[in-house]
């Protein structure tokens, strides 16, 4: 087996451990969800108009949450120092463990994102729209906070840097993610703009996620 | 002097010690001469005399852009280059750059009420600059939570670095999404081109606050130098301590 | 110099960009005589730079 896939495997299998992550992230998008309607009052056709945001910002909250164990947990046991010196490309082990993430924490919230929709009494399209769009959106939620995880590797209190570093950076993403589910569900305008521009985001940040992470790596760790 | 030179710390330090003080009295000159400008210009047809916060909002919008550009060459200095005082411009420039947005910001908002009725309205340009400031922010902590000051330099860099490519996705999106959710309703000031009556001193206050802006990141770099200095001094003595 | 019904905004925004203004001559200006200080008293307390050169010397 090829050390990609092997960190891709390894990555995995941690994180659908229980304390991995993968599943306390669906719990959380879960809790937001579920808070949204205590705070905004129970008013059903309020909660359909708001709906796509509500499971976007829970789905970007989330992906927040868990990306802090990406590099920190491997750091604490000393392997992020092997990956880094091994003779795989950074930037290439960068985008497996991305990879991985997405697979073990994003795929888990795009399937709960129909049943959720229920919860914010959308219908069936708009929930699909919405999942739909995070499927195409959240490589780019997962590569491009990879950058801010990588960033504070190092640091005790990490994650609310990482938080405060990685949201700016994710708010173009959340604009077309919502935007193209509002132009699926209701709107005159087509879907397929906003969601291109979603996906041209995702592709780019497959790119720029890993070059920018594997330099902050090394930058970090000598 | 060659640029080599400048490279040097204690160079630096001793052309800054000349310098600084005419790049003071010459800012102060021009800045009075701009308000007084300010001041003396005309009332705007629609606006009346709130016009005159242009005169002070444009500068600070501009420069809260152009800090951004300039840690980005230093970022691109410390990482490609090794230039000595990258790391030092960088750092010191981010302070001055996150005031200048936030003035930009409550500058812009108190024209707006006037103008538009609202303090605040999330259209493309406000909420560009919005994410800036936060992003401005974001990069001043980083700086602070590192505590080896090259480490933190080449993780600033990389962040000054992804942040600058953002800008433009952010300002072109929210563009997109105001396209989309609501008419964009920016009134444009001045049309495409400015009476002369507003440009002049609208130029000469730019002009005043670019050199504020030198004036200061100067003063701020000399002010880092100086702190590496005490840091390394103190770590010296430490060690000398504890052996 | 008439300043209209909204004297109030102009002049709080003019007076907000000298308050922070003033705070970042004051601060870094502040900043250099702490820092200078911290040289000296090191100086004084014997540690001596790689160069050998004092450390509050500019040059």
């Amino acid at each position: 087996m090829t050390p990609l896939a092997a960190i891709i495997r390894r990555d995995i299998r941690v994180a659908l451990r229980v304390g991995g992550g993968a599943l306390i992230g669906v719990l959380f998008f879960l809790t937001v969800v579920v808070l949204m309607p205590f705070a905004v009052g129970p008013d059903l056709k309020l909660l359909a108009r708001l709906g796509p945001a509500i499971l976007w910002l829970g789905a970007l909250l989330a992906s927040l949450l868990t990306l802090d164990r990406l590099f920190a947990a491997d750091h604490e046991d000393g392997s992020l120092d092997v990956i880094v010196m091994s003779r795989t490309p950074l930037e290439l082990a960068c985008a497996a463990k991305a990879l991985a993430h997405w697979l073990a924490a994003g795929l888990p919230l795009i399937v709960a994102t129909p049943v959720l929709g229920l919860l914010l009494n959308l219908d069936a399209t708009a929930s699909l729209a919405v999942a739909l769009t995070l499927l195409a959106g959240t490589p780019a939620l997962t590569f491009t906070g990879m950058i801010g995880a990588a960033l504070a590797v190092t640091l005790h209190r990490g994650g609310l840097l990482l938080a405060v570093v990685v949201l700016p950076l994710s708010i173009p993403v959340l604009i077309f993610g919502v935007a193209a589910s509002e132009a699926a569900i209701s709107g005159p305008l087509s879907f397929g703009t906003p969601f291109s521009i979603l996906c041209a985001l995702s592709l780019t940040s497959l790119v720029i996620g890993p070059f920018a992470a594997a330099a902050s790596l090394r930058h970090g760790l000598d | 002097m060659t640029l080599t030179d400048l490279a040097n710390p204690s160079r630096f330090l001793v052309l800054t010690a000349r310098i600084l003080p005419w790049l003071a009295a010459l800012t102060a000159l021009l800045l009075a001469i701009g308000l007084v400008q300010s001041a003396l210009a005309p009332d705007d047809y629609q606006q009346g005399a709130t016009v005159k916060i242009m005169f002070i909002h444009v500068p600070n919008a501009w420069l809260s852009m152009f800090v951004w550009g300039l840690m980005s060459v230093a970022a691109l200095g410390t990482l490609v280059w090794r230039h000595p005082l990258a790391d030092v411009a960088a750092k010191a420039a981010a302070p001055i750059g996150a005031a200048f947005t936030f003035l930009a910001l409550v500058t812009g908002s108190l024209w707006g009420r006037p103008m538009w009725g609202t303090y605040w309205e999330w259209d493309a340009r406000l909420t560009s600059v919005l994410i800036l400031f936060l992003m401005y922010l974001g990069l001043i902590a980083l700086w602070r939570a590192v505590d080896d000051p090259s480490r933190a330099a080449r993780a600033a860099a990389i962040l000054t670095l992804v942040g600058a490519i953002n800008i433009p996705i952010i300002k072109f999106s929210v563009d997109w999404w105001n396209t989309l959710h609501q008419p964009a309703s920016v009134l444009r000031i001045g049309g495409s081109s400015m009476d002369r009556a507003f440009l002049v001193p609208l130029l000469v206050m730019a002009v005043a606050f670019s050199l504020l802006f030198v004036t200061l990141h100067l003063a701020a770099m000399r002010n880092e130098i100086l702190r590496r200095r005490v840091r390394t001094l103190q770590m010296l003595q430490a060690s000398g301590r504890a052996a | 110099m008439a300043l209209g019904p909204y004297a109030s905004f102009i002049v709080m925004s003019y007076a907000l960009v000298a308050a922070m203004v003033l705070i970042l001559i004051g601060w870094i200006g502040f900043d250099y005589r702490r820092q200078k200080a911290r040289l000296a008293e090191l100086e004084a307390s014997g540690v001596v730079r790689r160069s050998g050169r004092s450390v509050g010397d500019l040059g």
